[in-house]
């Protein structure tokens, strides 16, 4: 056991952590964010994705001891500062683009990593993107709907509905 | 007026924050602990010895559990008592449990259930429909065989005949969040568990057997799942029934969850099926009779394959009128894992069969599909009074004379009075402009050598009701709290599918609040008791109906309080707008609770519903087992790469029958979901077993769900503009299965692609993977 320390959430923290701790163990079971979701164990539905240092990680997929020193933003730590919902979180709130809600954390984490590195992603960009995060429930349609939606763009470019 | 509103999901903002809790999500006490299932790595055999020493001494251990060790009943199964939760010395399948391991840590107790060592005998495994055929290896006694008419003479006097056969795969539920229970021990012998179910009294009536108690000393709460699918319906009765052995024995929490590869491996899936058809037929392509043969494998237990195995059969006619048919089932062991619920609950199985009957007579006749389905059609619903006043839809005076009644039946005997598919495929073929794109595709075809597109339009007709008859009821308990606010449960629970927004938009119509005034909480047997699984999309129809009844008891009592407190007449009493209109006085509805309290009045109910005019015999094949029909219709457009098998769907158009919708988002998002899964069944999904028996495809690295690249370019979905003619909640209909089924219009549409390519008849065998697809070109080419 080492202590790993990191910023999550804009909060220093440090606890003990094992080199195998995976870093969405530390997060859930030492930290107690249970937002960052385990879908499949083995970095392919993306339930898991966190920012490292901005950048969108599979949390399963790195250890914490990796992580250390770095800022880490979960999906407990995505809202405004006045806790209203961010522009991402609302626009799948207000488009449906969520079901069961399981993927959901990992689509707004991806969501948000996509816009910051292309503000007007085309719907191809945006499925191209995602191809990461995986899906049962809504099809995909909402999510891509609600990520233009987020962008600032035309929802009804996509599809008549 | 809250119903019928596109109002987002109930837990919307708690899961774009992450504060949406699912079981592994919930904070445990102090000492928790962390169980893992030994498994057999054979598929068929005895066990003659286990030497778990090893297990015992791993890091952070507590106990090691044998079927030897349970003091009660070893039985996970949801039906015949026939699926030990640990193996009793026999083994039925490759990744059955053998041992639990209980440890202090999830990891831990998965390393240490690697270090088992068991001696096993094998024996020879069942594993395909011709090795259970050969060895006579099924449940029930024989096949089960339903006939309408002298089929087989039906067939022999047709004009033209035609036989054959397609292959069908089973499907993974890849629910999202895996199978996970936690349970907690009481005092007093009680235990509180918490399972991802989509079954909380059946959870419950396994672990009352499993420590035995009676069931009023277990309590199960389920506030939701991170999908279910039909998945969750019994599989989740070993992780509870483990958690709850293990926390009696050891008197610590005790917590389960499995991992992806271990759900995959343990838990069952889809039915896969072959269904062999003979089929006579005239020159337009109308069936006069249709043989089916079905063949299921249901794997290791029984589970639900009976009725699973019985809804293919009763969707042997999809939407088709068949004058004759004889359906003739087996449903074969197998030592396989054992399929259970999946969407559609053989349904689509047995859809698929028909289907690709009105595929092949169309080759045959060189007619359109599209054509030969709807000549196929059972005839149109009758126009009903509707509204106030007499009107009936076409009753004029310069309307033309209603036919005589053509109501026609089903092949088990029921009438089909609500069919409304020709106006359906009418309005669809239209919007999708189907005969000019298939005109467009046919020219298309023969400029292109390489690429080739293909379109299809299939309907679907489901039948609503669980076949079982008894499981067709539901409860509801609403409290009206002094202050106006309402406390809301039943016994439905919440996947994704978003029936508890639904019901609380019914409890808001009640009592004329906006939502937010609903409290919506956990499913709970403490609360609601005897609750039937939230399954055969039922859960809208049957809760909300007991959610209605339940508040329109609180509410008449009011009323009544309130009229003679203001000396108003109680029927005019009205709840809307967060008011109560009492003759001339309105109050707010929370000063209308607080003056009922005060005046002694209840202000909590509970509600009960069950669906009428059901009758079946599952042994005759015969009876009205459904309340209704559920209808829609789907287009879609494919291109086919002739060299590699790839294939992309190009467009969809889909106009889909949910009623007098309660609420239109929630249910365009069943559409949608339902309709890309559906097609992932067919297409992407393919699950291998080896010759030993052992699942490849247990992870997403090799098993494929739709991805979010993977859904047509074009999406078009729209909802049918009509009510159910059945008296349902607000006249709405069920939408949680139907539309999966619409994904065979992407199987069809390849098929009309790979026709393109040849003289020959594609017969394509579902999943419709690239790999399948090249041999299908390759044999029409050859034109066999």
């Amino acid at each position: 056991m080492t202590t790993v320390s990191m910023t999550v959430n804009g909060k220093p923290v440090s606890a003990e952590a094992e080199g195998r701790t995976l870093l969405v163990e530390f997060l859930r079971d030492g930290l107690h964010l249970t937002g960052t979701h385990v879908g499949c164990d083995t970095s392919q539905c993306g339930a898991c994705v966190v920012h490292v240092n901005g950048e969108a990680v599979k949390a399963c997929t790195m250890f914490a001891q990796e992580a250390e020193g770095a800022e880490v933003t979960t999906i407990e730590g995505m809202a405004n500062a006045d806790g209203s919902l961010n522009v991402i979180q609302q626009a799948f709130q207000d488009h449906h683009g969520l079901q069961c809600g399981f993927c959901t954390p990992g689509m707004v984490m991806s969501a948000a990593a996509l816009l910051k590195e292309n503000p007007k992603p085309s719907e191809a960009e945006i499925r191209d993107y995602l191809e990461g995060n995986i899906c049962r429930c809504t099809g995909y349609h909402n999510i891509v709907k609600a990520i233009l939606a987020a962008s600032g763009q035309d929802v009804g470019a996509i599809a008549a509905e | 007026m809250s119903v019928t509103q596109a109002i987002p999901h109930d837990a919307a903002t708690g899961h774009v924050t992450g504060r949406a809790r699912y079981v592994d999500d919930i904070p445990v006490p102090a000492g928790t602990l962390h169980l893992a299932f030994g498994l057999s790595d054979i598929a068929a055999g005895r066990v003659i010895s286990m030497e778990l020493s090893a297990v015992r001494d791993a890091p952070g251990v507590v106990a090691v559990l044998t079927a030897d060790d349970l003091p009660f009943a070893n039985d996970a199964s949801p039906s015949v008592h026939d699926e030990p939760l640990l193996s009793d010395g026999n083994i039925h399948y490759l990744g059955q449990p053998l041992f639990l391991v209980v440890a202090d840590s999830h990891l831990n107790a998965r390393k240490a259930a690697r270090l088992g060592r068991i001696e096993t005998e094998d024996q020879d495994a069942i594993l395909t429909i011709e090795d259970a055929m050969a060895a006579d290896s099924r449940f029930e006694e024989g096949p089960r065989v339903w006939e309408k008419g002298d089929t087989a003479e039906a067939i022999a006097a047709a004009p033209h005949r035609l036989s054959g056969q397609i292959e069908m795969g089973g499907q993974e539920h890849f629910y999202l969040e895996g199978q996970a229970a936690l349970a907690l021990p009481g005092e007093a012998g009680d235990m509180l568990v918490h399972s991802s179910t989509q079954h909380p009294t059946e959870i419950q009536h396994k672990v009352a057997e499993a420590l035995g108690v009676p069931m009023h000393a277990v309590r199960v709460e389920v506030r939701r799942m991170g999908g279910g699918f039909g998945g969750k319906e019994s599989q989740g009765s070993a992780l509870a029934i483990a958690c709850a052995v293990a926390a009696r024995a050891t008197g610590r929490p005790c917590k389960m969850r499995y991992d992806r590869d271990d759900d995959m491996v343990i838990t069952g899936k889809r039915h896969d099926f072959r269904i062999a058809y003979k089929v006579g037929y005239n020159d337009e392509g109308r069936i006069l009779g249709v043989d089916f043969v079905q063949y299921t494998r249901c794997g290791w237990a029984q589970d639900l394959s009976l009725p699973v195995a019985d809804r293919a059969m009763l969707h042997a006619d999809n939407a088709y009128h068949l004058p004759a048919a004889r359906i003739e089932s087996h449903r074969l062991k197998t030592n396989t894992q054992s399929a259970t619920a999946f969407r559609g609950f053989g349904g689509p199985q047995g859809m698929l069969g028909i289907e690709r009957v009105m595929d092949a007579i169309a080759h045959d006749l060189g007619r359109d599909p599209l054509a030969v389905r709807r000549a196929n059609y059972y005839a149109a619903a009758q126009a009903v009074a509707t509204g106030p006043g007499t009107g009936q839809r076409y009753g004029g005076t310069h309307s033309p004379k209603p036919a005589a009644s053509t109501v026609q039946t089903t092949s088990y005997g029921m009438e089909v009075t609500d069919f409304i598919l020709h106006e359906i495929t009418g309005a669809l073929s239209q919007s999708a402009g189907y005969d000019l794109r298939r005109a467009a595709i046919a020219d298309w075809n023969a400029a292109n050598p390489l690429l080739k597109k293909g379109i299809a339009l299939t309907p679907v007709k489901f039948g609503i009701s669980f076949t079982l008859t008894h499981l067709n009821q539901a409860g509801a308990l609403v409290h009206v709290y002094q202050d106006g606010s309402v406390h809301l449960n039943h016994g439905g629970t919440e996947m994704g599918q978003g029936l508890f927004r639904k019901v609380s938009q019914v409890a808001a119509d009640r009592f004329g609040l906006p939502v937010e005034s609903i409290r919506i909480t956990a499913t709970d047997t403490d609360k609601v008791p005897n609750t039937s699984a939230t399954a055969a999309s039922s859960g809208s129809d049957l809760n909300g109906m007991a959610v209605m009844a339940a508040c329109d008891t609180i509410r008449d009592r009011m009323a009544d309080a309130l009229a003679t407190l203001y000396q108003a007449d109680a029927a005019a009493v009205r709840f809307a707008d967060g008011m109560v209109q009492i003759g001339a006085e309105t109050v707010p509805f929370a000063r209308a609770a607080k003056l009922c309290y005060e005046n002694r009045v209840s202000l909590s109910a509970t509600g009960f519903y069950k669906t009428p005019d059901l009758s079946w015999d599952r042994i005759k094949g015969h009876g009205r087992p459904f309340f209704y029909f559920a209808y829609g219709a789907a287009c879609s457009e494919v291109v086919v790469d002739t060299l590699t098998g790839e294939y992309r769907i190009l467009r969809t158009d889909i106009l889909h029958d949910a009623g007098r919708s309660l609420n239109p988002a929630i249910d365009m998002g069943q559409i949608e979901g339902g309709f890309v899964q559906g097609a992932g069944w067919l297409t992407t999904e393919e699950l291998v077993w080896d010759e030993s028996g052992r699942l490849r495809t247990h992870a997403p690295s090799t098993y494929k769900i739709p991805a979010c690249s993977d859904r047509p370019d074009v999406f078009n979905v729209a909802l049918w503009d009509g009510e159910n003619r059945a008296e349902t909640i607000y006249r709405s209909k069920a939408v949680g299965e139907p539309p999966f089924m619409l994904g065979m219009s992407v199987f069809f549409a390849l098929s009309d692609a790979i026709a393109s390519c040849g003289r020959g008849y594609p017969a394509l065998d579902a999943p419709a993977t690239p790999e399948r697809v090249l041999m299908a070109i390759r044999q029409v080419q050859n034109g066999v």
